[in-house]
């Protein structure tokens, strides 16, 4: 099995024939190629160019993030797999506006089911992120659906307060974040968007072709539809369990100028539980077979190409246990 | 050139196995590339064929070729016999696709796992023609729906097919 590779010290990666190797102040530590999924560089990163081209021709992305924990950008090797006819049916479904407003529907009406079950397993009430639904369906444009994502999301980050035994969340805030709960919505919601990233490397689909969001808004801005759906699962509930269960604190913060960020050892912290979620499995209900949560990103790919080939409409994935 | 000259070998065995993985394959959706089974499949190839053997890539196909004596033989190495007829049918096709250059050749199919050999001579030609109109009607058309087997859960296509 491939594994994601957080690397948070400064350091340097090379190649040395057939091994990647990263190097810092402590030594030399051999990473096996065929191990690599895809590498998340959190500290200051340099790369020679064998490595890069020997990650590209295996196919491994690498994610950048800033030392404030944003995300920058990545190397998204060249295609290996690409299919014109899933591209121009990519494409038939944004420029059909019905076809592109029931895709765009779909991923919020994902978000909202996701965010209510959350909430609920939270103890929270949910009548009023549910609630939202309806205008949902009678929405006539992107702009509205955007809008009542909004609406929804802040009536379930109304909820963190009471969720959330230790620290203060208030209000989304973010560039920058103005307390720890916000610091870490910001940096989870970029190592999934990371995450999703990875997992449309590995199939057919465009990820600049999007339907939620404008395909100018990122590069990549399919990923960022995709990971709407899964942020309650993944990043909302892993910080409720790092909080109330105390392994993040407040001296796993320091105040910047760009408000409060996670520092080097509560970014540590924080990528651990993120990977440990993502291989997290769970029992598939129709394939009958363990898949980790991030197989459950590559299976809303899959679900997505299956749309637009027209043999199942696409159907969100909503959390089942 | 004829139309079927453009089908490839891979394409003939999936007809036999499964439409749905025909249609994907061919429109480049691939899954194999994840594959165990796949990747061991492609060592095996690699470890069982001696020093003889070519591999050979003509249009569309890609074969392993032998020459004994004046006889050109093509091997088609297999990990297992659950689909002899897809298998046979694929060494079928390049024996034709070989024949419309006017060479002459016999097949054989290697289980070596099962120490088994299956010969394959081109009789006549009218079986293979009627599965590549068949396969050319398939790829004209949409996707078919997967329809689940008793070995699609070994199929790299798994997922794709049942997730939901």
């Amino acid at each position: 099995m491939r594994k994601n590779y957080y690397i948070i010290s400064d350091g340097k990666l090379m190649r040395d024939e057939n091994t990647i190797y990263f190097e810092n102040e402590e030594g030399k530590k051999p990473i096996p190629i065929n191990t690599i999924y895809a590498i998340y560089a959190l500290g200051s990163l340099s790369i020679t160019s064998k490595a890069i081209s020997y990650l590209a021709k295996e196919g491994v992305c690498i994610h950048f993030f800033n030392r404030y924990g944003f995300y920058e950008g990545s190397f998204y090797p060249r295609e290996s797999l690409i299919s014109g006819e899933v591209v121009l049916r990519q494409a038939e479904h944004h420029l059909e506006k019905e076809k592109r407003l029931y895709l765009a529907k779909a991923f919020v009406e994902g978000s909202i089911l996701n965010m209510a079950k959350v909430a609920k397993k939270s103890g929270e009430d949910d009548t009023d992120i549910i609630s939202t639904l309806q205008s949902l369906y009678d929405a006539k444009s992107i702009a509205e659906i955007m809008g009542i994502e909004a609406t929804a999301r802040n009536a379930y980050y109304e909820k963190f307060d009471s969720i959330l035994k230790e620290l203060k969340f208030e209000k989304r805030s973010r560039q920058p974040p103005e307390n720890e709960v916000n610091a870490m919505i910001s940096f989870g919601n970029s190592l999934l968007y990371s995450a999703v990233l990875s997992e449309l490397y590995h199939t057919q689909l465009n990820p600049a072709i999007s339907y939620l969001h404008e395909p100018s808004e990122r590069r990549f801005s399919l990923a960022l539809d995709l990971a709407e759906i899964f942020k309650p699962l993944i990043v909302d509930r892993l910080i409720f369990n790092l909080v109330n269960n105390r392994i993040i604190q407040k001296d796993d913060f320091d105040r910047e100028m760009n408000g409060i960020l996670l520092n080097e050892n509560g970014k540590r912290k924080f990528v651990k539980a993120f990977n440990e979620r993502l291989e997290k499995t769970i029992k598939h209900k129709d394939l009958n077979r363990n898949v980790s949560y991030q197989r459950l990103i590559r299976l809303e790919c899959y679900k997505l190409i299956k749309h637009f080939f027209g043999v199942e409409k696409y159907k969100p994935f909503v959390i089942w246990w | 050139m004829l139309d079927e000259m453009y089908v490839r070998g891979t394409q003939v065995n999936y007809y036999f196995v499964c439409k749905t993985k025909l249609w994907l394959f061919s429109k480049n959706v691939s899954m194999e590339q994840e594959s165990d089974l796949v990747k061991l499949g492609s060592l095996l190839q690699r470890q069982f064929f001696g020093r003889e053997e070519k591999d050979v890539s003509i249009g569309p196909i890609s074969i392993d070729v032998l020459r004994r004596g004046d006889e050109i033989e093509i091997v088609e190495v297999k990990k297992s016999d659950s689909i002899e007829k897809a298998d046979y049918y694929q060494v079928l096709y390049y024996l034709y696709y070989l024949s419309k250059f006017g060479i002459k050749a016999k097949g054989r199919i290697s289980y070596p796992k099962k120490k088994k050999v299956v010969e394959v001579r081109l009789e006549e030609e009218g079986e293979i023609e009627e599965v590549l109109e068949r396969i050319a009607e398939i790829l004209a058309g949409e996707m078919p729906k997967p329809e689940y087997k008793s070995y699609c859960r070994k199929c790299a296509y798994f997922e794709f097919c049942f997730c939901g």
